[in-house]
């Protein structure tokens, strides 16, 4: 197998900080990380609740932005980003997957998936179908106009995945994704996770703290304890980067 | 966001919460009922008023009249031509002054003090001539005992029902004005009364000629059928000079009597009148037309000022309603605040999460000012059938108050389209004022906190 032109960066840090008052105290949720990650990378960010692994995601998914320091996302600062446009990011450049699903409970998984396609201004014609195929290949066909709270958590989190898929994003961010879960169906997630990262090229950041997921599926680990990067080391795992195509469950292939 | 997919969702998150923005949503109705219920009022006693005081004729009449005539309503202080100088008051100017626009009619102003005999006794009082087209236009024929002339030129007679009890001898008490008019027609309609006159004939020396001052008086009487019986005065514009006996104008007209203020030069085929009625089309128009007429060279009259006065005091009242029914909306507002503050608190993670899926502020801001915007419709909607309700029932109350008094039923309610639309329009703004803080609020929501605690 020769050796490829390593992908560009996806995801530059810049001695991001974060930190936020809190009472008297100042909290460095983040506090000077600088890292690459390249497009394609399966990233995982491991370390004890409170070291600043979500901070970090949060400010990648554009969700908060940095104290100090830059996020760079394909090219573009974050930080210099309007509202507006960090929204467009959000919806465009951006899959979230959370702990807890955050499915919307008054919407059917139908519904909840064709919500990011409202922002988007997708046409109403084609957001049924389009929600349709997502959800069948995360294997949901039949349980279309389910409410989420009828449906099991691994099932959720699948459908949640068909949300954060849907506007076909670059960059999949995921928070815990199977803090909720099982290990059986949590790997189930992961599997699928993996998939997407090999077949799609899709890069993903996955917060974590279970070291043994991260060494199965993450190409790189990097561990963070309070606020700052302590240890970046890649997994005897080889990462897609150079594998060949590989079929996804949604049938499409890089 | 597409406008589609605002209000779905705004539609959606209201159906969520079906309970508490149904009680908002009533409460705006009754804001928007007791605002409707109070201007249709308003609006209907005004209407009332107007369509009365029109028909009363006082106020859409222009009164012309030739300077040369020195007796005159009022001393006239305006510029233009001398007495002597200006136009004679005959029928090429009565024309010129119908084709000014907003003329309805213009008619001469017919009236003299003559003798009335009936029974053989003789009453002497004022008679005016009438123009047909008061039968529509002047409110008191509205509830007239008896009917209308049967033509213009018909010897046909209408009374005053003060020169009936005059006629049958009756003097109502002071201060009482209980004479049962029915009984009045009863014995007064069908008969003749005569008319005793005196006709100006030209003198056959002079006839056709036009600058002939010579004419004769000739002692005249003719046998008319009263037909009518009025309660209330058609003439009350005239004060001191108002008639109580009404004929056919043209039949008036046609009698050639010589009128005390007369100072025509002339007899002839081309007789200049002492004064010309003008009727106008709208109050509003009372102005420029009055203005018209003096450019001619007349003196004009009317009693415009009064509406002013009248409308003044009307949009005052209004006004008042207006502000009165106002307050209820006020405080439903601040219903639909609390409600939306309410929703931003309990669906907060609700909007972590469409942020996070990437709406801008721009989509939740407005998502709220939907909901608040739909709220502010259909209780606007609501709230204009229900004061439209309630201001029927004022009204129905009302009349059975003015029936039991013995009073003609009146409509003192009306709800213009404007009134329909205007409401609804204002209900819609005044919630979405109302949404405005909640709205941004919800905008401004940092997502990291509001999907931060599970």
């Amino acid at each position: 197998m020769e050796i490829s032109e390593p992908n560009p960066v996806a995801v530059r840090t810049e001695n991001a900080c974060r930190h936020y008052q809190m009472g008297e105290a100042l909290v460095r949720a983040v506090d000077g990380i600088s890292i690459d990650i390249r497009a394609g990378e399966f990233v995982a960010l491991l370390g004890a609740s409170g070291s600043g692994k979500s901070s970090l995601l949060n400010l990648v998914a554009g969700l908060d932005r940095p104290s100090s320091g830059a996020v760079i996302v394909h090219g573009t600062d974050l930080a210099a980003l309007s509202r507006d446009q960090l929204a467009k990011y959000r919806l465009h450049t951006v899959g979230m997957v959370f702990q807890s699903f955050n499915l919307i409970p008054s919407m059917s998984l139908l519904e909840n998936v064709e919500l990011p396609m409202r922002f988007a201004e997708v046409d109403r014609r084609h957001r049924s179908a389009l929600a349709r195929r997502s959800l069948e290949r995360v294997g949901l066909s039949g349980r279309l106009s389910h409410r989420p709270m009828e449906l099991s958590g691994g099932e959720q989190q699948r459908a949640s995945l068909a949300r954060a898929l849907i506007n076909r994003p670059q960059l999949l961010l995921a928070d815990e994704p199977t803090g909720n879960l099982d290990s059986r169906t949590g790997t189930e997630i992961m599997e699928l996770i993996h998939t997407l990262n090999r077949s799609l090229g899709m890069t993903v950041l996955m917060v974590t703290h279970e070291q043994s997921l991260a060494e199965k599926y993450a190409g790189r680990m990097l561990h963070l304890a309070d606020g700052k990067l302590v240890n970046d080391v890649p997994t005897d795992r080889v990462s897609n980067i150079s594998s060949g195509p590989v079929r996804a469950p949604w049938g499409e292939t890089q | 966001m597409k406008f589609y997919d605002v209000a779905d969702l705004a539609v959606r998150n209201l159906r969520e919460s079906v309970f508490r923005n149904s009680l908002t949503t009533i409460g705006i109705s009754v804001g928007v009922a007791s605002l409707v219920a109070m201007l249709s009022l308003g609006i209907g006693l005004q209407q009332l008023a107007s369509r009365r005081l029109q028909k009363s004729g006082l106020f859409d009449t222009v009164v012309a009249s030739s300077r040369r005539d020195l007796r005159n309503f009022r001393e006239q202080r305006e510029e233009g031509p001398a007495p002597a100088e200006s136009p004679s008051l005959d029928e090429p100017s009565r024309r010129k002054i119908e084709k000014i626009p907003g003329v309805v009619e213009v008619y001469p102003d017919i009236r003299f003090a003559t003798e009335v005999r009936f029974d053989d006794k003789p009453h002497l009082t004022m008679v005016a001539g009438i123009p047909f087209s008061a039968r529509n236009n002047n409110d008191a024929f509205d509830g007239m005992q008896g009917s209308f002339f049967s033509s213009d030129a018909s010897p046909e007679v209408i009374l005053q029902k003060s020169f009936a009890e005059e006629l049958l001898g009756i003097i109502p008490k002071p201060g009482t004005d209980n004479t049962n008019i029915a009984a009045l027609a009863k014995s007064l309609l069908g008969k003749e009364l005569t008319l005793r006159y005196a006709e100006r004939t030209p003198s056959p020396s002079s006839a056709g000629s036009n600058d002939g001052a010579a004419y004769s008086v000739v002692s005249r009487q003719r046998a008319l059928k009263i037909v009518g019986l009025t309660d209330l005065d058609p003439d009350s514009m005239r004060g001191t000079t108002k008639a109580r006996v009404f004929l056919p104008l043209n039949f008036a007209q046609d009698l050639h009597v010589m009128q005390s203020n007369s100072r025509d030069t002339s007899a002839s085929d081309s007789p200049s009148y002492t004064s010309l009625s003008v009727r106008v089309e709208n109050p509003n128009q009372v102005p420029e037309v009055e203005d018209a007429i003096k450019k001619m060279g007349f003196n004009a009259f009317s009693l415009i000022d009064a509406t002013r006065s009248m409308r003044q005091f009307f949009a005052v009242l209004d006004g008042f309603l207006a502000i009165f029914g106002s307050l209820a909306l006020a405080v439903a507002s601040i219903g639909i605040v609390n409600t939306l503050v309410m929703a931003i608190l309990e669906r907060r993670r609700e909007i972590g999460i469409m942020k996070a899926l990437g709406a801008s502020d721009a989509d939740v801001r407005g998502l709220f000012f939907a909901e608040a915007g739909a709220m502010g419709l259909v209780g606007g909607a609501v709230g204009v059938a229900l004061g439209w309700a309630i201001g029927r029932l004022i009204n129905f109350g009302t009349n059975i108050y003015l029936e039991r008094q013995h009073f003609p039923p009146a409509q003192i309610w009306s709800v213009p389209l404007w009134l329909v639309l205007s409401a609804i329009a204002f209900s819609i703004v005044v919630s979405l004022l109302s949404g405005l803080y909640p709205a941004s609020r919800a905008a401004r929501l940092d997502p990291v906190q509001a999907l931060r605690y599970e």
